[in-house]
């Protein structure tokens, strides 16, 4: 029989090594995972990735449309998405204080935030692709942009409550009416935080595949036209993982490397951007 | 040059400048213009949700009214013959997310535990880092890394483990008995553990900080260890809001599309093992939706994505009135 300290300093040190050992398991999918990439993904890294086309199977490629069509819809997808992400933040923070429409917005707006990016692609679908009667880049945009919304607003509200109401205060009592306050003085006072917002948002959508499924598609060769189908690197890299030919693995490997530097790049970028140019947490 | 002197002299005078009466209604109106446009915006994103449900209820239409509530018992699923049912699907949702949430939770917790009661605070920064890199690594690449490096793997060494062991179980056993193939709903499941393991952590973490120190400091002081601490203290005081966690990280498993299309096997058979191919809502969205031919197989697909959007919006909806309960909860008690 165990004294009760003794069994009491037992059941502490067990649980100690418990959570010390679920410390390791976290860390040890993110290695694996980490070390997987490079593995796979650093023989398929040269420069032809970057200056050649997708190449059909048995031939050499690169990736070039891919990725350039992952950055304008990316790029096109936050011009749409952080506007009205910011305004609707605005109002939440700055004029929502009393009323309904302020925390019935946010309740909807954290639900937005997790709400499965699949459906948002089919939401697209029905209310854009299928009137127009094309797979489209734009339409692939709106997917993307509507998950950049509700990132947007969640941080822009955040932060503009963090601004203290002297500075509001001290701006009305000089006459300034309340659009300048809040155009030049408390966004202004807020942006590095809706900057780190924004770039979040940019690193969450730019590895999303399944909203582009059924709204930009994929397409094989060079397009600038957002009226047809273009190429992206997530679907690209799902099409050519799912295929059997070595080549494509290669390819789908090497542009699974870039799209994990990139996010977590970006990832890193915007906490050490608001760290050193945020104020509060 | 004469003018503007004259006119820096008159605006320094004693007597005040009056602002002429068009600035002011200038700026009357574009307050009642920011205003309003803010608000509209808002008002958008408000009913942004209410319209992907009221769309993707119109697009299923055609399916709900062939086949009717018993879309969701029916098995079959048959594009040759136009007989949709959701049943393999909505099982394989349910069973992959159980899955990922059995070993996602204690593993969160431990995490969790580890960060705020026993981490020195030199480590919690990179730590707390590693945690939301993990979150941040998209799910395709979690398919690929699945497909590719862990199914195999699982079929060698794993499966064959569970076989022998969880298969020869008392009434579970079924569950897991079955040929090895590395790809199927547990492998999915494993594979959505990791992934929603960090959301999970995260938000105890954060709960577990709101507990406040002098209660910690108390119960340290009277001599209980940091298990009976986090076992009679922080846990006591913020059960609703691990709770509201576990449901935020339940919701992410539900909607997760591509690391589950890759692992899952993508088939419409019913199985009672959990190592054979199955299917869940999202990945067959993403396997079928952009063939689907003739309007009840697409209306099909989007009434399987109203359900899910349906699922997730409950289970979202009740972690976030959890989450809010327990902050309303902290301020009556401070």
């Amino acid at each position: 029989m165990v004294s009760l300290p003794t069994r009491r300093r037992l059941i502490n040190l067990a649980s100690q090594i418990g959570a010390v050992l679920t410390v390791c398991f976290g860390l040890f999918w993110l290695g694996w995972i980490l070390l997987t990439l490079v593995k796979h993904g650093i023989p398929g890294m040269n420069l032809s990735i970057f200056t050649q086309m997708t190449p059909p199977p048995g031939s050499r490629g690169g990736l070039l449309n891919a990725i350039a069509g992952s950055f304008f819809l990316v790029m096109l997808s936050t011009l749409i998405g952080t506007p009205i992400g910011i305004l609707a933040g605005t109002y939440m923070a700055e004029y929502g204080e009393t009323g309904w429409l302020s925390p019935a917005t946010r309740f909807m707006n954290d639900i937005l935030l997790s709400a499965p990016s699949i459906v948002i692609g089919l939401f697209v679908y029905e209310v854009y692709v299928v009137p127009s009667r094309h797979f489209s880049a734009l339409a692939g945009s709106f997917a993307l942009g509507l998950l950049v919304i509700p990132v947007v607003v969640r941080t822009t509200e955040n932060m503009l409550k963090l601004v203290p109401n002297r500075l509001r205060e001290a701006a009305a009592a000089l006459g300034t009416p309340q659009w300048r306050i809040i155009a030049r003085i408390t966004l202004r006072a807020s942006r590095a935080g809706i900057i780190t917002g924004i770039l979040l948002a940019v690193a969450r959508i730019s590895g999303e595949t399944a909203p582009l499924l059924f709204t930009a598609l994929n397409n094989q060769f060079w397009s600038g036209n957002i009226n047809q189908p273009m190429a992206n690197l997530p679907v690209t890299i799902f099409e050519y993982a799912m295929s059997p030919y070595k080549d494509w693995h290669d390819l789908a490997w090497a542009g699974a490397l870039l799209i994990t530097l990139g996010v977590l790049g970006l990832n890193i970028v915007a906490r050490t951007f608001f760290r050193h140019r945020g104020f509060g947490n | 040059m004469a003018d503007g002197t004259e006119a820096l002299t008159e605006g320094s005078s004693n007597v005040p400048r009056r602002i002429p009466e068009v600035h002011l209604n200038v700026h009357f109106v574009a307050d009642l213009l920011f205003e309003n446009m803010t608000r509209f915006f808002a008002l958008l994103v408000l009913l942004l949700l209410a319209g992907i449900m009221v769309s993707l209820f119109i697009g299923s239409l055609p399916a709900i009214k062939k086949f009717g509530i018993g879309f969701i018992v029916n098995p079959r699923w048959n594009p040759v013959t136009d007989e949709f049912g959701g049943l393999v699907p909505i099982l394989g949702t349910i069973a992959t997310s159980a899955i990922a949430l059995s070993i996602a939770v204690p593993v969160s917790f431990g995490i969790a535990l580890f960060l705020t009661e026993m981490c020195p605070v030199w480590l919690r920064r990179p730590l707390g880092t590693a945690v939301e890199l993990l979150a941040g690594i998209p799910s395709i690449i979690y398919g690929m890394w699945g497909l590719f490096v862990f199914a195999p793997l699982f079929r060698d060494y794993g499966e064959p483990w569970v076989n022998s062991h969880l298969g020869a179980l008392p009434f579970v056993g079924s569950l897991f008995r079955g040929p090895p193939m590395g790809i199927g709903v547990l492998t999915a499941g494993l594979i959505l553990s990791v992934m929603v393991i960090p959301f999970i952590a995260s938000v105890m973490r954060d709960v577990f900080e709101v507990v406040p120190p002098l209660l910690k400091e108390s119960a340290y002081g009277l001599g209980a260890t940091t298990w009976e601490v986090v076992r009679n203290i922080v846990l006591p005081y913020t059960k609703i809001g691990v709770v509201g966690g576990i449901m935020l990280g339940l919701g992410r498993a539900l909607g997760e599309t591509m690391a589950v299309t890759f692992v899952i096997g993508n088939s419409h058979d019913l199985h009672v093992s959990l190592l054979m191919p199955g299917n869940s809502i999202a990945s067959t969205l993403a396997n079928e939706f952009t063939e689907a031919v003739g309007e009840l197989y697409t209306s099909s697909l989007i009434e399987l994505g109203l359900l899910l959007f349906f699922i997730t919006l409950i289970v979202l909806a009740l972690a976030k009135l959890l989450l809010i309960r327990l902050t309303r909860l902290e301020g009556a008690r401070s």
